[in-house]
């Protein structure tokens, strides 16, 4: 019996060649590639005036200059709405090249294309951009306010879109609640910062009308398909490739940025091979952040702590343009109600342009705003009526009986949002005995007797992961027994060589190291959606399991044709197709995919065997490749969700502040967490806690400063605060399993789980250790200071 | 030396072992000519100012920023990249084979300039108190691990090293 690699902690198959520099991410391509510099616009909110270009022409090296004027056709609208809402009654996106108004500063007025970058960099800064500034709205309660200045110039507010629902009545339960509290919370802006920026490499060929696009996309097919359109080209001339990416967490999902679309234009229009790497001020000021949002709530409870109702009416940052519709908002609205049954819910909230960088999702994708908000009602409420707060969300959740469960929103891909499997208070009663809460209390109270600030914070959350529509796996079994699964969907990062491979090792009976993967190579798989919500594990592990499946039920078929044996009775294992009870009596899965494709002429010895053994395979048939038969052993299967899949997982912390520097400390983080089924648990580790170091970034270390101008004041390393080792803690995880019905393989993602509950346990742990509410966030040492000494 | 805008002169630098002799211009990064010039795309630049570590190699067995190191002032120098970690093409170096085995490591980005800052010091990390060993890498970012992995892996390079020179002895 041979161990199933499902579950197990394999070593990664990408690993050797990461760690060996050979690598290969977009700046490693094409050296001798013409270079772009862009010129962004300092202004937040400005008229263009002129563009001076005079500067540059006694710059060797310069190939070309462009602005707005020098686009044409569909290259001069705005770029593409990528998901409509009824609700997005103002879609604005943005222009590939900034036409007469920049609405945020760092948006892309000119590109510059030269011998190398120093060239490029040097002609981007020597060319003027004269400006008429007009008022510019940067943050976003002051959008709202009526009488605000206006992001766009040709709109009357800054109102892009509103949705609102509810479910049950909430005026009726707020009237019979015995207690009914009104609280205010934001979230500032957040940022992906990925340690690769974004990079793109375009050749075009002229000869036969086809462009090859390197792009550390997130979504290489839905670039493929739009650039295609775009351009005018044949689809199946049009390739993108995603190599190895340098982390993503959503911000390198939009298609298109500005620079998709620029670079393979300027590659056609030259005539040669282009390149663009973004530099990582860049980065702050022209890819796409997230968070911001200010929500005000009203919820209704019984007196022990049972929400009887609940409304949210919030504002979302869009930023400058709105490309991604209305995802993030309606994410926090779908999510919101976590782990709790709230029978009467209600939610209406709007999307509000400012003069910045434009949002989209970012590793929770508006869950962290969500989730920091109930679990604020959750300790206020606690906090209100002298519960215990463990107690109050245990009196709130949603039983291990009641699913599927229908949260009565609507959920991100349109349908409902159904909660498919759960176990939530078992979920807390790991977590508080890891934590060994009572302790933590007990000790707690000393150290308040002591006079120190120790507080105790606790997250819940519900993540919906593995939307569709659908994702695919094309599976080839090649003559030396190996095996090559490409998918179009990218890997930034979370080891798809790897997990994927496990999935095929166990269905084939091949090793993993083995199992080739290439993700996001349109070449090799032209249908795909891309990575992103937590799904490739879910909806591309599915579809690698229905490929292989497959590959092994057209694999069994022609062994037992060669072996003259009945299909049933064959095993996969070792690389071999035995037959069983009959140990010597085998093929080769190798052997399998040469007389799968019936030869006429042999080469090298294993194909002379396999000719004669398909001899007898025609012998027996009329055809050399039977009916219903096609040559060569491989498949391309898709697997399409009905529905998301709800993971979970509960944070707690214990923090003390020190009352000299207002710093905090982190003295322990626990986490549980359930995500299913697991393929891979070091992987799956892996990533929650890179999740948590980003969730603890973002609650204390990582604040976007904008000044009332929308000038970002901190777009460098040096300024905002990523964390280092010295800031993260030693993380302590646990898990449940909690299988997904709703799946063959019980996955549920867990890519971005835990980022998603730090905001709201730093922001518990810090009230509870200052006596103050928390209900803004990021939070700092000089807020803690603030509310320590200036009362 | 001095150099005018667009001047050129001639270096001679070792990297891995190998002599090379180019023609820089004076304000060219050692990282572009690294990763451009010799063709050693290992070295990763991650913000060009000095902060992430994405870009560190070793001048003359110092771990140092390619990114703040302009290639002039190496003259004479040698550098390791990471390309010059492993003995052999396909075999690890022991602190590539920790953070394989630790999952030190997830998209590879910042990697390379962990693996070079930590090569100076694996050897005594067993022995180092967790906070030295966090200090030790504290001018290395990395975005997609949380650092647990990174830690672990520095940490058990020595005893992978120990375990292997056992194993031909």
């Amino acid at each position: 019996m041979t161990t199933r690699m499902f579950g197990q902690s394999v070593k990664r198959n990408e690993d050797p060649r990461l760690l060996t520099g050979k690598g290969r991410y977009v700046d490693d391509i094409e050296h001798s590639a013409a270079q772009v510099a862009f010129v962004r616009s300092e202004p937040a909110h400005a008229r263009i005036i002129d563009i001076d270009v005079s500067g540059t022409l006694d710059i060797d090296g310069v190939l070309g200059i462009y602005t707005y004027e020098d686009l044409e056709g569909d290259f001069a609208k705005p770029l593409p709405l990528l998901i409509p809402n009824d609700g997005l009654f103002a879609p604005k996106t943005q222009y590939a090249l900034a036409h007469e108004e920049v609405c945020y500063a760092g948006e892309v007025i000119a590109m510059v294309v030269a011998k190398d970058r120093y060239i490029a960099e040097d002609a981007a800064s020597a060319i003027r951009v004269e400006y008429e500034t007009l008022p510019v709205v940067a943050d976003l309660e002051e959008a709202a306010r009526p009488g605000a200045p206006v992001a766009h110039l040709d709109m009357e507010d800054n109102v892009s879109g509103r949705v609102s629902e509810a479910k049950g009545d909430v005026d009726a339960a707020m009237a019979a609640a015995s207690h009914v509290y009104q609280w205010r919370f934001s979230m500032e802006r957040a940022a992906a910062m990925p340690m690769e920026g974004r990079g793109i490499v375009a050749h075009y060929d002229e000869s036969d009308q086809s462009l090859l696009l390197y792009d550390s996309t997130q979504a290489p097919t839905g670039v493929r398909g739009g650039l295609a359109l775009l351009f005018g080209l044949d689809p199946d001339r049009v390739h993108v490739v995603a190599p190895d990416i340098g982390g993503g967490f959503g911000m390198k999902v939009i298609q298109f940025y500005p620079e998709e679309v620029l670079v393979p234009w300027a590659s056609r229009l030259l005539g040669i091979p282009v390149k663009w790497t973004e530099d990582r001020r860049e980065d702050f000021i022209g890819s796409n952040h997230e968070r911001g949002q200010a929500h005000e709530v009203r919820v209704g409870t019984d007196d022990e702590g049972r929400i009887l109702g609940m409304e949210t009416n919030f504002l979302n940052d869009a930023g400058a343009y709105c490309s991604y519709g209305l995802i993030i908002p309606i994410i926090t609205a779908a999510q919101m109600q976590g782990p709790y049954r709230i029978e009467n819910f209600r939610y209406e909230f709007r999307n509000l342009f400012t003069n910045k960088v434009p949002t989209s999702p970012y590793r929770g994708a508006g869950r962290p705003h969500a989730v920091y908000v109930m679990e604020r009602v959750i300790d206020k409420i606690a906090l209100e009526l002298e519960l215990d707060v463990a107690e109050v969300r245990r009196r709130n959740f949603i039983g291990p009986n009641e699913f599927p469960y229908d949260v009565g929103v609507t959920f991100q891909d349109g349908g409902p949002t159904i909660y498919d499997s759960g176990e939530y208070e078992r979920g807390l009663d790991v977590l508080l005995d890891a934590l060994d809460y009572g302790n933590a209390r007990a000790e707690q109270r000393k150290a308040a007797e002591q006079g120190r600030l120790m507080g105790i914070g606790i997250g819940y959350y519900v993540e919906g992961t593995g939307i569709g529509p659908y994702e695919g796996a094309a599976i080839k079994v090649l003559a030396d027994g190996s095996v090559t699964v490409a998918l179009g969907f990218s890997s930034q990062g979370q080891g798809h060589e790897t997990v994927f491979a496990q999935i095929v090792s166990d269905e084939l009976g091949v090793a993993v190291d083995k199992v080739k993967v290439t993700s996001g190579d349109t070449r090799r798989i032209g249908y795909g959606v891309g990575t992103f919500a937590s799904r490739s594990a879910v909806v591309g592990g599915n579809a690698v399991f229905k490929a292989a499946v497959q590959i092994r039920k057209q694999a069994a078929e022609v062994a037992a044709r060669s072996l003259e044996v009945a299909a049933e009775d064959l095993v996969f294992e070792n690389g071999q197709i035995r037959v069983a009870g009959a140990p010597d009596l085998s093929v080769g899965l190798g052997q399998v995919a040469l007389i799968s494709n019936p030869l006429r002429y042999a080469f090298g010895e294993e194909s002379q065997e396999a000719v004669l053994l398909a001899q007898r395979a025609y012998a027996q048939s009329d055809r050399p490749l039977p009916d219903g038969m096609r040559p060569g052993l491989e498949t391309a299967e898709f697997y399409s969700p009905t529905s998301g899949v709800f993971a979970f997982g509960a944070h707690a912390v214990v923090i003390e502040i020190d009352p000299d520097t207002c710093n905090l400390k982190i003295l322990r983080y626990v986490v549980m967490h359930d995500c299913g089924a697991v393929i891979n648990p070091m992987i799956v580790e892996g990533q929650i806690l890179g999740g948590v170091a980003q969730g603890i970034g973002g609650a204390f270390y990582e604040r976007l400063a904008y000044d009332d101008q929308g000038q970002l004041q901190n777009a460098s390393f040096m300024d905002f605060l990523i964390p280092y080792a010295t800031e993260i803690p030693t993380v302590e995880l646990h898990h449940t399993e909690t299988k997904s019905p709703l799946n063959p393989l019980g996955i549920k993602g867990v890519g971005e789980a835990g980022t998603i509950p730090g905001p709201a346990v730093i922001a518990n742990a810090v009230s509870d250790a200052l006596g103050r509410p928390i209900d803004s966030m990021p939070i700092s040492p000089l807020d803690i200071y603030a509310i320590l000494y200036k009362g | 030396m001095a150099l005018n805008p667009g001047e050129s002169a001639r270096i001679e630098l070792t990297v891995n072992g190998i002599a090379h002799q180019i023609d820089v211009e004076a304000r060219w990064l050692l990282s572009d000519v690294l990763r451009h010039t010799i063709g050693l795309t290992g070295t990763h630049v991650g913000c060009e100012h000095g902060v992430c570590g994405c870009c560190t190699v070793l001048i003359d067995g110092e771990p140092a920023r390619s990114c703040l190191t302009f290639a002039v002032q190496t003259d004479g120098a040698a550098i390791t990249t990471v390309e010059g970690l492993a003995a052999s093409d396909d075999g690890l170096h022991p602190l590539q084979e920790s953070f394989r085995m630790h999952h030190g490591l997830q998209c590879g980005y910042c990697t390379p300039g962990f693996l070079m800052t930590a090569l100076p010091i694996y050897e005594r990390a067993p022995e180092m108190s967790d906070e030295e060993l966090r200090k030790a890498i504290s001018g290395q970012l990395c975005r997609c691990t949380g650092y647990a992995g990174i830690l672990s892996a520095i940490r058990g390079a020595a005893e992978i090293e120990r375990s292997r020179k056992g194993a031909e002895s």
